[in-house]
């Protein structure tokens, strides 16, 4: 397909980015962390992102949702990231819906219903150490019963605790680094020795240590083949993947623009600080490093919208150059504001906190690198 | 099947059926392709018989109108031909500065006779032509340039020095800058096209740190150049120029290095398996390799449809000079003492480190690094200041 967007999606970016610049800008976000919220993010706003029908955009049209594809979810996430417009939507609308697309019909109609509301809320659980590893997950599920009887613990499950159902991966065959044998759990909130303990983030986000002690669930909430939980797993981490560097894509042009703008007002030295050499340079090198990792999420996003082979390969080089350049957009933003840059009351130092937490998330750019290399062969 | 898809299979079937297997080879050297010209010799008779069944079918500029040469394709069309001869791993035909550069100039910028004569040159492979361009004292400051042309009525006597004029010395015909008002620095420029053969008109190959010479001085010593052999109006010829170096920036920008999306890790595990710092360079190299491929398509979609802005071409040339140096940086780091051997048949004559060192250039010709990120601070991103 052409690089460029068709005109749906230019006007799917232009209701997208309207909405966000009208309802979730940076003051909406300022709004709540301030506030303390336990959640991290406004119900009422995914209520109202439920209305544009963005919680449905890659539910399948026949259930109810929108049908589109990580080209159309990267655009709401652009804008997503541009305003630092807090929600639940990269988790429960792209990866846990992923994942469940690939779950029986009975567990689609029990949760696709509540995301499409803009009520239902999820997490996913993958994360038990301090770096995404998934394939050395150990927490384990044991067949018990009906069903299987999960112990272990998670990490840095976002907005977990106001989840409505974790989405968790566990082991039930094989051992730690195999990637055979995992199998994916949709567990609801209330069940029995599952206990979460919140924690808020640098970026104000809320995340969760989730402790599974003897967790019972029956059979039915296994979201796709028992042991065979890669494939469903690898699904729904690529879909998180390229939506973060969506989002990063967002921050990066938003810490960008602001910069770029600064450099055009503020004056010392008798003009306008813009005119240096010295900061046209390196605002048109981060321009260029911006544009690139722009085009490296277009191409990995149309790339999983057809099923190519090379998706995987594309999706780790676009999470990890966007998680490079946003990262040195976020930090030459803090640099070229100069002192202002460092307080609370400006803008600039939140993006750069943003910028940290999804560059963890699903992987970073070195973890990213390093797969490039490995499906690269050597 | 849309158009373009029946287009496709029209391009596949020709292409199966008049691309020589050889011609489906890649070239094993620079002496492989095809530059066209006087004084071209063929290397074999598969490179004769792909040029001459390309000219025939204008394939050697299909995006060019069939009146002067081409094949009349769209942009769309021409996007499909070049994947089917990338998918055959057809070689290029013909490699030219008249393809890539004069050639666009005059069909933006000349008559209609000169574009039926030199374009039809170009497209048949009969004139290969150079840029004079640079002056010893005019680099990046280029509009400096001081070669002068004295008006006689019906021509012109030129006098003065280009230098860094790719294969002067192979060349036909040159397109030259020359001053035509001493008085006006930008309007007092005109874009001339002159035969290497006239007299007064020397060249002297330079030595480069690849012990290569791809680049001349070139002299002019009262070179008599008739007036008609002007492209676009008198002292208009640094519109021209500009035009026409945003076509070289967006060409040296595409080769951004030789490889493509295949990665040269693979080739080289052996080494990187025991350098694990080397390794993570080459591995954050292919991540900005693939940025770059997919920066280049998006950029040729968004340049055909308009889209793109007409200074993006100064970025591309940025980014993908960098990342032809690094490439090569890591080539050599990888390659270790053998890829230091500078004349060994076993190291090819020395090509990893002449190629290191040749691309050394690449950030300076056609406009430096420093003067790309002038461009694209001061008109994509309206940075303030001269």
């Amino acid at each position: 397909m052409a690089m460029t967007l068709n005109d749906d999606q230019n006007m799917l970016r232009d209701s997208a980015r309207d909405f966000m610049a009208s309802e979730a800008p940076v003051t909406h976000f300022r709004k709540f962390r301030d506030m303390g919220c336990k959640d991290g993010f406004s119900h009422g706003l995914w209520k109202q992102f439920a209305e544009m029908g963005f919680t449905g955009i890659l539910i399948p049209e026949a259930e109810g949702g929108m049908g589109m594809g990580q080209i159309e979810a990267g655009i709401v996430l652009e804008e997503i990231g541009r305003n630092l417009s807090p929600s639940p939507f990269l988790t429960t609308s792209v990866a846990a819906v992923e994942a469940l697309k690939l779950a029986d019909k009975a567990m689609r109609d029990r949760w696709f219903p509540g995301i499409l509301a803009g009520e239902t809320v999820i997490g996913i659980a993958i994360e038990e150490g301090v770096k995404h590893r998934p394939e050395k997950i150990a927490c384990v599920a044991e067949r018990s019963g009906n069903g299987f009887k999960l112990t272990g613990q998670k990490q840095f499950v976002v907005q977990g605790a106001s989840s409505d159902m974790l989405i968790v991966a566990a082991r039930t065959a094989g051992a730690a680094g195999e990637t055979d044998g995992l199998t994916l759990f949709a567990i609801d909130k209330d069940a029995a020795g599952l206990s979460m303990e919140a924690a808020r983030l640098v970026d104000s986000a809320m995340a969760a240590h989730v402790k599974l002690e003897g967790v019972q669930v029956d059979a039915d909430a296994v979201i796709g083949e028992v042991d065979g939980g890669w494939a469903v797993l690898s699904k729904m981490l690529d879909a998180g993947r390229v939506g973060a560097a969506a989002e990063m894509v967002g921050v990066g042009t938003g810490a960008m623009d602001m910069t770029f703008d600064y450099l055009k007002t503020r004056k010392q030295f008798d003009r306008v600080i813009g005119e240096f050499q010295a900061l046209q340079h390196r605002a048109a090198h981060l321009y260029g490093e911006m544009e690139g990792a722009r085009s490296i999420v277009l191409k990995a996003q149309s790339l999983m919208d057809e099923g190519h082979a090379k998706a995987e390969l594309y999706v780790a080089a676009a999470k990890a150059k966007a998680g490079l350049a946003c990262n040195l957009a976020v930090r030459e933003g803090v640099q070229m504001h100069g002192g202002i840059g460092m307080t609370d009351e400006y803008d600039i130092g939140l993006y750069m906190k943003r910028d940290r937490g999804l560059n963890e998330f699903f992987g970073d750019a070195y973890y990213h690198a390093d797969r490039v290399a490995t499906m690269n062969g050597y | 099947m849309s158009d373009l898809e029946t287009f496709r299979a029209e391009a596949r079937a020709w292409l199966e059926e008049n691309c020589p297997a050889e011609m489906r080879t890649p070239a094993k050297g620079d002496e492989d392709v095809c530059w066209g010209g006087r004084n071209f010799v063929f290397q074999s008779e598969s490179q004769k018989l792909w040029l001459e069944r390309c000219m025939a079918k204008g394939y050697t500029v299909p995006d060019w109108p069939k009146a002067y040469g081409g094949a009349g394709l769209s942009p769309q069309e021409t996007k499909v031909l070049r994947q089917e001869m990338a998918k055959l791993g057809c070689r290029s035909p013909l490699n030219s500065f008249g393809i890539w550069m004069l050639g666009p100039a005059l069909l933006k910028f000349g008559t209609e006779e000169q574009k039926v004569h030199y374009m039809g040159q170009i497209a048949r492979g009969e004139i290969r032509w150079c840029q004079g361009y640079s002056e010893p004292g005019s680099g990046s400051d280029l509009v400096s340039m001081q070669t002068f042309g004295e008006d006689k009525g019906d021509h012109w006597v030129v006098n003065g020095q280009k230098i860094w004029t790719s294969y002067a010395d192979k060349a036909d015909w040159i397109f030259c800058l020359v001053r035509t008002d001493k008085t006006n620095k930008y309007q007092g420029i005109s874009f001339l096209l002159f035969d290497m053969e006239t007299p007064g008109v020397t060249t002297k190959p330079i030595k480069l740190i690849s012990g290569n010479s791809p680049f001349c001085e070139t002299f002019f010593d009262n070179v008599v150049v008739p007036k008609h052999q002007i492209v676009g109006e008198l002292n208009r010829g640094w519109d021209v120029a500009k035009y026409l170096l945003g076509h070289e920036r967006e060409m040296i920008s595409g080769m951004g290095g030789d490889g493509g999306v295949t990665s040269i890790g693979a080739a080289m595990k052996a080494v990187l398996s025991e350098e694990p710092v080397l390794r993570a360079q080459m591995a954050l190299f292919d991540v900005e390799n693939l940025t770059f491929r997919a920066h280049g398509e998006r950029f040729m979609d968004e340049w055909k449809t308009g889209k793109a802005h007409p200074a993006y071409s100064n970025l591309m040339k940025y980014v993908g000079t960098e990342l032809n140096k690094k490439r090569n940086e890591l080539v050599m780091s990888i390659g270790g003492t053998q890829a230091l051997e500078w004349e060994s048949e076993r190291s090819n004559g020395g090509s990893k480190a002449r190629n290191w060192l040749r691309t050394k250039a690449n950030s300076i010709e056609g406009g430096t690094s420093e003067v790309m990120l002038n461009v694209v601070s001061k008109r994509i991103l309206e940075m303030p200041g001269a």
